[in-house]
């Protein structure tokens, strides 16, 4: 489609640059990308995390367009404040949009993010998901994946790294009846950068997850953090999907997966699994994917 | 086009000298990142301008020039990402 | 100008009205709702044009507020209690901040154990949150205070958020003859909020940021110097106040019958009236007593106090709040000015009302009493049972 965003179509402006996040950072990318697409009106708004602590370190201010960091759990309570304070002083041509990472969107966040989605603020909400706390050096997340070695679910004889599988938080922002919601990867930005056009036309609230890995947490090479995203979906470990008007829509539904056990153990944070926990894995992944493949609507279109 | 740029940078001298609130100029940047590399991407003329490296960067660190692709080397990191994701193997990596 | 017969919460929800604060977010708690209650029916009615944000939270109540406010919108919510103590992370925030919202409280214990009646130990415990804490006496008073909360609170020399108390159900839920200003000479009061501690579009910023150790005192310093400013914008406003209304409160404390007092009580808040009442009966007596309100607590009114207590025999502190395991705050606050000022007199604390008990005017007699006899320096007032066992 002609109006697709691409390499060539999106804006020379960069809004987040000159940032000290780590070398190869996932979540940079997606926040930078985020704000390429959304443009000088965006508004961000990003809780104490990663993104706010690489980018606002007074004099060193790495957004180009207007930016604050909120408190942990108040992404989206802030960015309700921020558009009707918008509004109520007359700026017109804005998107406020949330930047926020997993714990503080699934976890300390999700009160004041399902509030926000209850009242359907005119607001953008894109977590972006690297699996675990990572700023403040590895924590257990709600969204980090069962057999992950954090700091906090070390992997020893007893226990193979956290027990509990990774919320579904697509699902729980879905069923608000959210007018629009979607999954995304880094490794897919033509996916990412259409979905947050998309996104940014919606009237009401719109939710955007995307993954985004990050080296050091993952225990990757700093230069591989788009291959293990592109292989996180071709193992089935995550999907692009979209959900609106009531309906979920799958994007990408790959005939067969790459193999689970070649993603996982090129990592860090799951060389310890054996045989035994990648089955767990695996079955969930394929209990996953039948419950989609009978559900939701898999007819794959261009967005 | 709208980029954070390097400006000089005073300490306050005097309380006026500091903004009302946490509230400062966007995109003010008063470092460089270029030591945290110890290697540098370098393009060369198998570059087909496909963009690749330009949107992957995490760092945004590529720029599209009438003349091609160019690198600032102020704030590339060194990550490397451009190597891998470029379809025509045209990045080299270069130890500093 | 017109006259109602209101409560304290409405008469505050129709000081917030003639304010015109452009967001407002709500969240109900006891003894608080009815403010919110009274400022949603404004907005179904059109006489307040606000955009009205039913939060999930307390803390998404303020921080809602502080985005609002980065937008250079005027805005306002209410609280209470365990409210209160929910929101504690932004209150921080929005000091630091530099947001001048405006927030009514009304006072009511702290859980455990549960209660919901009135005692100052919420509003107390963030004493040194970097807000202005103002403590109000009656439904005028409140309704007044909200006006002129958001005169002090957005001068660009205070630039700090302004917290209203109101005494949970003593005053929030009594009726009193109020009167109630024109929209017209409310305007001519309070302009219109302006302030560069904004985002726009045309002038972009980045908002709340970290600052290291090697510039974070400067602006901590800034922020207590712009309290202590607050005391001139204060009293400033108070005048203007005078001026347009022809209502003053004296700015920081309000003192009554203190010239050639020996003994004087200091007060915050409800209590304030009783009080006045047993001075002028004690007066008729020939007895030598007065009394002194205490307006604001942050900033505190040291020279005042000072002015008001330097010859003075012996003093009293007043209050619903205990720091356990020590004093009542005010006292602490009080005693500290004492004690730098060289004055030479009595300082004696009075505990009471905790959980909402009762403060009679016979309690506030004994307590008159104590100044004049002497006796224990910290009182708990009007406990039911023997504490020595």
């Amino acid at each position: 489609m002609s109006n697709q965003i691409t390499a060539k179509t999106i804006t020379d402006s960069e809004f987040f640059y000159g940032h000290k996040a780590c070398s190869g950072c996932g979540g940079s990318l997606a926040v930078r990308i985020a704000l390429k697409v959304l443009g000088e009106g965006a508004i961000s708004v990003l809780p104490a995390g990663c993104m706010s602590a690489v980018g606002f370190n007074y004099p060193h201010l790495c957004f180009s367009n207007n930016s604050i960091i909120s408190t942990f759990a108040g992404t989206a309570s802030m960015l309700t404040g921020v558009e009707a304070g918008a509004r109520a002083v007359g700026i017109k041509n804005f998107k406020a949009v949330g930047l926020a990472g997993d714990g503080g969107t699934a976890d300390i966040g999700i009160q004041a993010l399902s509030g926000a989605i209850d009242r359907n603020d005119d607001i953008l909400y894109i977590c972006y998901d690297n699996e675990a706390y990572m700023n403040t050096g590895i924590q257990k997340s709600g969204l980090t994946p069962f057999g992950a070695k954090t700091t906090t679910t070390p992997s020893g004889e007893n226990i193979h790294g956290n027990i509990r599988p990774k919320k579904n938080l697509f699902e729980i922002v879905a069923a608000h009846d959210i007018p629009y919601a979607a999954t995304a990867s880094i490794g897919n930005l033509k996916d990412f950068m259409n979905k947050i056009e998309k996104a940014s036309k919606i009237k009401g609230t719109a939710y955007i997850h995307v993954v985004a890995p990050c080296p050091i947490g993952w225990g990757i090479p700093v230069n591989e953090t788009i291959d293990i995203a592109r292989k996180m979906m071709d193992c089935g470990l995550w999907y692009l999907a979209e959900y609106e008007n009531g309906q979920f829509k799958l994007n990408k539904n790959p005939r067969e997966f790459s193999s689970i056990k070649d993603y996982l153990l090129s990592q860090g944070r799951f060389k310890h699994l054996d045989d035994a926990d990648i089955e767990i894995l695996a079955a969930q992944r394929d209990a996953k994917w039948a419950a989609i493949r009978k559900n939701w609507n898999t007819t794959e279109e261009e967005l | 086009m709208n980029k954070p740029t390097l400006r000089s940078y005073q300490k306050p001298q005097k309380l006026s000298d500091y903004p009302l609130g946490t509230a400062s100029e966007a995109g003010h940047l008063v470092t460089k990142n270029s030591g945290w590399r110890n290697e540098r991407p370098i393009i060369t003329d198998a570059c087909i301008n496909c963009l690749q490296c330009y949107l992957y960067c995490p760092d945004g660190v590529i720029l599209k020039t009438e003349h091609g692709l160019d690198i600032d080397y102020d704030f590339c990191k060194g990550c490397g990402i451009c190597e891998k994701i470029c379809p025509k193997q045209a990045i080299k990596m270069e130890v500093e | 100008m017109t006259k109602a017969f209101l409560s304290g919460n409405d008469a505050f929800a129709e000081g917030v009205r003639l304010a015109r604060p452009q967001v407002i977010s709500i969240y109900p708690i006891t003894p608080q709702t009815t403010v919110v209650e009274r400022l949603s029916e404004m907005v179904e009615d059109s006489s307040l044009a606000s955009e009205l944000i039913h939060v999930e939270s307390e803390h998404s109540a303020l921080s809602c507020a502080i985005g609002a406010s980065a937008m250079g919108a005027r805005t306002f919510t209410a609280t209470s209690s365990q409210g209160l103590l929910y929101m504690a992370e932004c209150l921080q925030y929005a000091s630091g901040g530099r947001f001048p919202i405006v927030m009514m409280n009304a006072n009511r214990s702290t859980a455990l154990p549960w209660n919901i009646y009135g005692d100052q130990r919420d509003s107390l415990s963030q004493l040194d949150c970097g807000w202005i804490q103002v403590y109000v006496e009656d439904a005028q008073e409140s309704l007044d205070m909200a006006l002129q909360s958001y005169h002090i609170a957005e001068n660009p020399l205070v630039s700090t958020p302004v917290m209203v108390n109101l005494d949970g159900f003593v005053l929030t839920h009594t009726y009193e003859t109020v009167e109630i200003p024109s929209q017209t000479d409310a305007d001519r009061f309070l302009p219109p909020f302006q302030t560069e501690n904004k985002m726009s579009l045309d002038n972009p910023k980045n908002l709340a940021f970290s600052v290291g150790p090697d510039n974070n005192m400067e602006f901590k310093y800034i922020q207590h110097k712009a309290m202590l400013d607050s005391r001139r914008v204060i009293e400033e406003t108070d005048a203007k106040f005078a001026e347009i209304f022809g209502r003053s409160y004296g700015g920081l404390t309000q003192d009554y019958r203190i010239d050639d007092a020996d003994y004087i009580l200091i007060t915050l808040g409800s209590i304030t009236g009783l009080c006045r009442e047993v001075v002028d009966e004690l007066r008729e007596r020939g007895e030598k007593v007065g009394l002194l309100k205490l307006r604001f607590l942050r900033p505190f009114p040291s020279d005042d106090l000072v002015a008001a207590l330097e010859s003075a025999k012996a003093i009293g502190v007043l209050e619903k709040d205990i720091s356990f395991g020590y004093e009542g705050t005010v006292y602490t606050n009080v005693n500290s000015v004492i004690a730098k000022n060289g004055l030479h007199l009595e300082t004696y604390n009075f505990i009471a009302g905790l959980g909402g008990r009762d403060i009679s005017r016979e309690n506030i007699k004994e307590i008159f009493r104590h100044l004049q006899t002497g006796g224990q320096h910290v009182n708990f007032i009007g406990l039911g049972v023997s504490i020595d066992e």
